[in-house]
């Protein structure tokens, strides 16, 4: 549905642009694709590495490490694993749900959640390839031990 | 040829060692493959709309109009935009930095494209409503609560930790990125 929405949002303006000017749209299609371009040898790497992380760390891996009872190694645990592995939110919020009901904290779940969202490790080339090393290492940093911050508050918040 | 095979040469490293994991350990290999599989066809379903979005913005919007909104002047403005355009976003974070880039390219702010990539990272809009439903409200509400402060925090300290001079390097690699 968003998907469709975006689509729709994207030929519209592209109408509006080629209406305007033929030259102009076209130099921006050109520059889309060189964009793309740019990018995708390490998309590609990204995609294959996120494949072999997501094999051997399954939902049901991921379960046995951050499950009943793991305590602070676990909240560790988890923000390693939310850190490594790219899952998306559909499939990530289900599988806390999940584990929250098999009885696992919610401070584990709450690394977990925010690691997966805001630190890359797997991404982190292509991060650099834009921002340099210096501040994506930074920014995931901040962003990893923030997560810890967030895991407290939310424990606190509900439990 | 030599070139396209140098650039590619890492994910052909990669292909091979995933061949070689189908091959020794057949479990985890076609697993791997049918995920990479499955996030290739995700990427080509949300990337080229949001690639067509920056190649217009690129030729449409002057520097001068996205540097009034989020530019080195752009005050608190600049810091609302970044949120509301990284938090309206979809697709997984990585189609955040050709974005990013486009945006360092048209002059904004560089703690303003840090909290649209922080945003994009965590409130997006459509995800909340998700994360609702699986998680309660609560959990969500914590979440976006102490995220706010918390990308504004991140984006502020990841500028103070840098140069100006090293600023200005990334400022240059968004205009080589996607003019070579």
């Amino acid at each position: 549905m968003f998907t469709f929405s975006l689509y729709l949002l994207c030929f519209v303006l592209l109408g509006v642009s080629l209406a305007k000017d033929r030259a102009k749209t076209l130099m921006a299609l050109q520059q889309a694709w060189k964009s793309f371009e740019n990018m995708l040898p390490q998309f590609l790497s990204i995609f294959i590495v996120i494949g072999l992380t997501l094999a051997v760390l399954s939902p049901a891996t991921i379960s046995r490490f951050i499950g009943q009872q793991s305590g602070w190694g676990g909240v560790v645990i988890g923000s390693l694993i939310g850190s490594v592995t790219l899952i998306p939110g559909f499939i990530a919020f289900p599988l806390a749900a999940a584990l929250l009901q098999s009885g696992a904290g919610y401070t584990q779940i709450a690394v977990f959640i925010s690691t997966l969202m805001m630190v890359g490790i797997v991404t982190l080339p292509l991060e650099i390839q834009y921002f340099g090393k210096k501040a994506a290492l930074t920014r995931n940093s901040l962003a990893y031990v923030f997560s810890f911050v967030v895991a407290i508050i939310i424990g606190l918040v509900l439990t | 040829m030599k070139a396209l095979i140098k650039r590619y040469r890492l994910f052909l490293g990669l292909l091979l060692v995933n061949l070689i994991v189908l091959g020794l350990w057949p479990e985890y290999g076609q697993k791997s493959v049918k995920i990479t599989g499955s996030n290739l066809l995700e990427m080509l379903s949300v990337l080229p709309p949001i690639f067509i979005f920056i190649g217009l913005l690129d030729v449409w919007v002057e520097r001068e109009t996205m540097m009034q909104f989020m530019g080195e002047k752009s005050g608190l403005v600049g810091v609302l935009a970044a949120f509301l355009l990284g938090s309206a976003a979809a697709g997984p974070l990585y189609a955040a930095f050709p974005i990013a880039a486009i945006f360092l390219k048209k002059g904004c702010k560089f703690s303003n494209v840090l909290i649209f990539i922080g945003a994009w990272s965590t409130t997006k809009i459509p995800m909340l409503l998700f994360e609702t439903s699986a998680m309660g409200w609560r959990f969500m509400l914590t979440r976006f609560l102490v995220d706010i402060p918390g990308i504004a925090l991140i984006a502020y300290f990841t500028e103070k930790l840098l140069s100006k001079d090293e600023i200005q390097i990334i400022y240059g690699k968004s205009v080589s990125g996607t003019q070579s």
